[in-house]
C-alpha cells in the first residue's frame, strides 16, 4: 500500500484503540460477569476461597430470588410427599420447603412502571419544552435554562425531608405516581438541556419549508423535527432510564410497600436465611436486563449518526 | 395563479433594516425578478410574503386577500429556499410527495404519483428518485428544492436563487423550463437572482432594491434603459455600464455630474484617444477595456479592427445617461 490518506487513521493508531478499547471493556465487564457468575453458583461456590471461576451451575440462587422458604426438621421433611417440581427439589436439599413466593417480581414490576413511566413522561416533556426554548422567543429564556439546570447543582437527596413531607401531605408515598412524578422532576432538567442542544443543531429551514408546504407547526414539528431528533432523543432516554432504574435512596425513603421498586428490595434478600450471595446476584443479573435490552434497542439510533448535510450552509 | 401586492411593506431585525417601506404589484402571471447587491432585503421581502417572517409595517394580499394574520400554510405560496432544505430523513421522492401530502392538498396517491414523476423528469431527477435527500450532489438538491415548489400549483412560486449552483447547460435547461411553466400555467413568479443572463431573459418585470427599498419596478428593457439612477444602472447590463465624470469628454451635459455610458454606447473612431488595456475574448463577441485619464471604461470591440493593448483609439459617447450629484438621473 503506498496511498496515504489524512482521514483514514494509520494501522499502528487503528491496533493502538482497538487494544484500549478491549482493555477498558474489560475492566469494566469483569464485575459484571462476576455478578452473572455468581447468580449460578451454589451458596457455598459462591463464598469458596479461592474463589471458583469453574463450578457446577446451579439454579439455586433464582430459586430463592423468586420464593420465600421454611426450614423444617428432618421427620417432616420425611413425611412430605416427593417434589414435584424441580425448584420444589433445590429447596428440599437445604432441608427447607417453598413458603410462596417472594416479592421480587412485584418489585420489579415496580421498578419497570417506574422507570419507563418516567423516562417516557421526561422525554415528552423535554422534547416539547426544548422545541420551545430552542425555537421561540421566550422571555427570560436563559434565566429559566439556568433555573433549570440549578435543580441538579446540588444531590436530589439533600431535599429529601421536604419531599417526604410534601408526599406524606399530598399522599403521594410509596405511590407509583408519586415515584414516577419525582424521577421526571430530576431527569426533566438533563432532559431539557440535552435535547435543547439537539434541537438547536436541526436547522430551522426544515420547519419553514414544512410550514409553506401546508404543515401546521405542531406538524412540522412532529414529521420533520422529531426524525431528525431521534438520535438525541434515544441518549437522553437512556441517561433518563438508567437513573430512574438505579436510583436507590429516594426510593429508600418514599416506597416501602405497593410502589417499592427493585433496588432497595434487592438488598433484603441477604436477611433471609443468612448472606444468599447467589440469590442476590441472580437478582442484579435480571434487574440489568432492561436496561441491556432497552440500550440495545435504540443502538441504532445511537450509531446511525446524525443526518445533517442537506442544507446548504 | 394570483396578483401579490405589497403595501409600505416593512421590517426590521433589531436595529438592521430588512425591507422598508416596499409597495410592489406583481401582476397576475408576471414573472418578477428581484435584483439588488447582498444585503439589500430580497430573501426579507419573500419571507414576508410567505409569512415565515411577521411585517412590523404595511399589508400583502394575495390574490385579493390581505393575508397579514394567516399562517404559511393558509397562504397557498411555493418557496425555494436560498438555502435549500431537503428533509434529510426522507428520500427524494418522499420530498417532493411532502408538500403534496399536507393536510391542506392531502392529494391522492396516484396523482401524488404522477406530479413527482413529471417534475422528476422536467428537473433531469428521475434516477435519483430513491436516493435518500443527503446522497445528492449539491445541484442535485437544489433541483429536488425547485421540485418540492414545482408539484404544487400554489398562488405564487417564491424562487430565491433557485438555479445558483448549477452547471451552465442545466441552468440553461432550466431556465426554459421555468419560463414555459410560467408561461403554460399562467404562474405568478417573484424570483431573485444575480444572474443578469436568468434577470434579462425570464423577467417580465424586474424590482430593484437598495437598502431595503424597491428604488425601481418597471420590465427588464425599461430598467435597462431608463434606470432612475446610478445605482440601478449598475445592477441590470454585462458588462457593468461605465460611470464616468461629466465632463470627460469635453463640456459636461447640463447639470450631470456623471454620466452612464452602457459598452455598446460608445462610439470608436472619433472623440478622444484612449490606451487599449485587455482585450477578452469571449467567443461570439470580444470585450475591451480601454484607459482615459485614469478611468476603465469597458466597450465591445469592432470586430474588423485588430487591437493591441498600448494601442490608442479614438472614442465618443453616444447617447449617455446623465445623473446628478446624488447619482438620480436628469435625463
Ligand atoms: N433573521 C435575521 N436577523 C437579523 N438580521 C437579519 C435577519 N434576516 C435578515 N437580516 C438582515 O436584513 C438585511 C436583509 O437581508 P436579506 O436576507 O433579505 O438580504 P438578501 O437581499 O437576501 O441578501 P443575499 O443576496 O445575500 O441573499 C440584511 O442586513 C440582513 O443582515
Ligand atoms: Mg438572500
Amino acid at each position: 500500500m503506498s496511498s496515504f490518506s489524512v482521514t483514514e487513521p494509520s494501522q499502528r493508531s487503528k491496533w493502538f484503540a482497538g487494544t484500549l478499547v478491549i482493555l477498558y471493556a474489560l475492566i469494566t465487564m469483569v464485575p459484571l460477569a462476576w455478578i452473572m457468575l455468581t447468580g449460578f453458583k451454589t451458596p457455598p461456590d459462591s463464598i469458596s476461597y479461592p474463589p471458583k471461576v469453574f463450578f457446577e451451575p446451579s439454579l439455586e440462587g433464582y430459586v430463592n430470588l423468586f420464593t420465600t422458604r421454611t426450614r423444617i426438621g428432618q421427620e417432616a421433611l420425611d413425611a412430605l410427599p416427593p417434589p414435584d417440581t424441580w425448584y420444589e427439589e433445590i429447596v428440599r436439599e437445604r432441608d427447607m420447603v417453598i413458603a410462596g413466593p417472594s416479592k421480587f417480581g412485584e418489585r420489579f414490576l415496580n421498578s419497570v412502571i417506574i422507570g419507563f413511566g418516567s423516562t417516557f413522561l421526561s422525554i415528552v416533556l423535554g422534547t416539547l419544552a426544548a422545541y420551545a426554548f430552542s425555537r421561540f422567543k421566550i422571555p427570560l429564556a436563559d434565566d429559566l435554562l439556568f433555573f433549570i439546570l440549578s435543580t441538579r447543582m446540588m444531590p436530589p437527596i439533600a431535599v429529601a425531608i421536604p419531599i417526604f413531607l410534601m408526599y406524606r401531605q399530598l399522599g403521594l408515598s410509596d405511590t407509583h405516581l408519586g415515584m414516577i412524578l419525582l424521577y421526571t422532576a430530576v431527569n426533566i432538567s438533563l432532559a431539557v438541556w440535552l435535547l435543547k442542544g439537539f434541537i438547536d443543531e436541526i436547522p430551522r429551514e426544515y420547519e419553514e419549508a414544512a410550514l409553506i408546504d401546508g404543515y401546521t407547526r405542531f406538524q412540522a414539528f412532529y414529521k420533520v423535527v422529531l426524525p431528525q431528533a431521534a438520535t438525541g432523543i434515544a441518549s437522553t432516554a437512556i441517561f433518563c432510564l438508567i437513573f430512574a432504574w438505579n436510583e436507590y435512596a429516594f426510593a429508600v425513603l418514599l416506597t416501602s410497600g405497593t410502589a417499592q421498586t427493585a433496588p432497595p428490595f434487592i438488598p433484603t434478600i441477604i436477611g433471609v436465611g443468612g448472606l444468599d450471595w447467589p440469590a442476590v446476584a441472580a437478582g442484579a443479573t435480571i434487574f440489568l436486563l432492561p436496561v441491556m435490552i432497552f440500550t440495545v434497542a435504540l443502538r441504532k439510533h445511537l450509531l446511525r449518526g446524525i443526518t445533517f448535510g442537506a442544507v446548504r450552509k | 395563479m394570483a396578483e401579490v401586492v405589497l403595501k409600505d411593506v416593512s421590517k426590521s431585525f433589531g436595529s438592521t433594516v430588512g425591507v422598508a417601506g416596499i409597495d410592489m404589484t406583481i401582476p397576475d402571471g408576471a414573472f418578477v425578478v428581484l435584483l439588488g447587491p447582498t444585503g439589500a432585503g430580497k430573501t426579507t421581502t419573500l419571507r414576508l410574503i410567505s409569512g415565515l417572517e411577521k411585517l412590523d409595517r404595511g399589508e400583502v394580499f394575495i390574490g385579493g386577500r390581505r393575508v397579514n394574520d394567516e399562517t404559511p400554510a393558509q397562504r397557498d405560496v411555493a418557496m425555494v429556499f436560498q438555502q435549500y432544505s431537503l428533509y434529510p430523513h426522507l428520500s427524494v421522492r418522499e420530498n417532493l410527495a411532502f408538500p403534496l401530502k399536507s393536510p391542506i392538498l392531502n392529494t391522492p396517491a396516484e396523482e401524488i404519483t404522477r406530479k413527482v414523476a413529471e417534475v422528476a423528469r422536467v428537473l433531469q431527477i428521475t434516477h435519483k428518485l430513491d436516493n435518500k435527500a443527503t446522497e445528492l450532489s449539491g445541484g442535485e438538491m437544489q433541483r429536488v428544492s425547485i421540485g418540492r415548489a414545482l408539484v404544487r400549483e400554489p398562488q405564487v412560486y417564491l424562487m430565491d436563487e433557485p438555479l445558483s449552483s448549477l452547471d451552465a447547460k442545466l441552468r440553461t435547461d432550466l431556465r426554459i423550463e421555468l419560463k414555459r411553466i410560467q408561461a403554460s400555467l399562467g404562474a405568478t413568479i417573484l424570483y431573485v437572482t444575480h444572474d443578469q443572463i436568468e434577470a434579462m431573459t425570464m423577467a417580465t418585470h424586474v424590482g430593484v432594491l437598495d437598502q431595503g427599498k424597491l428604488v425601481q419596478f418597471g420590465t427588464p428593457r425599461d430598467i435597462y434603459e431608463n434606470p432612475n439612477s446610478v445605482y440601478v444602472a449598475s445592477r441590470l447590463g454585462q458588462p457593468r455600464i461605465n460611470i464616468l465624470p461629466g465632463d470627460l469628454f469635453g463640456t459636461a451635459p447640463k447639470g450631470a455630474h456623471q454620466i452612464g455610458l452602457r459598452p455598446e454606447h460608445v462610439t470608436q473612431g472619433e472623440g478622444r484617444a484612449a490606451q487599449v488595456g485587455r482585450v477578452e475574448h469571449l467567443g461570439d463577441h470580444t470585450r475591451l477595456h480601454l484607459r482615459l485619464d485614469g478611468h476603465e471604461i469597458i466597450t465591445l470591440a469592432d470586430p474588423h479592427a485588430d487591437y493591441q493593448p498600448g494601442h490608442e483609439v479614438d472614442i465618443a459617447p453616444r447617447d449617455p445617461l446623465c445623473f446628478d450629484a446624488s447619482g438620480d438621473r436628469i435625463y
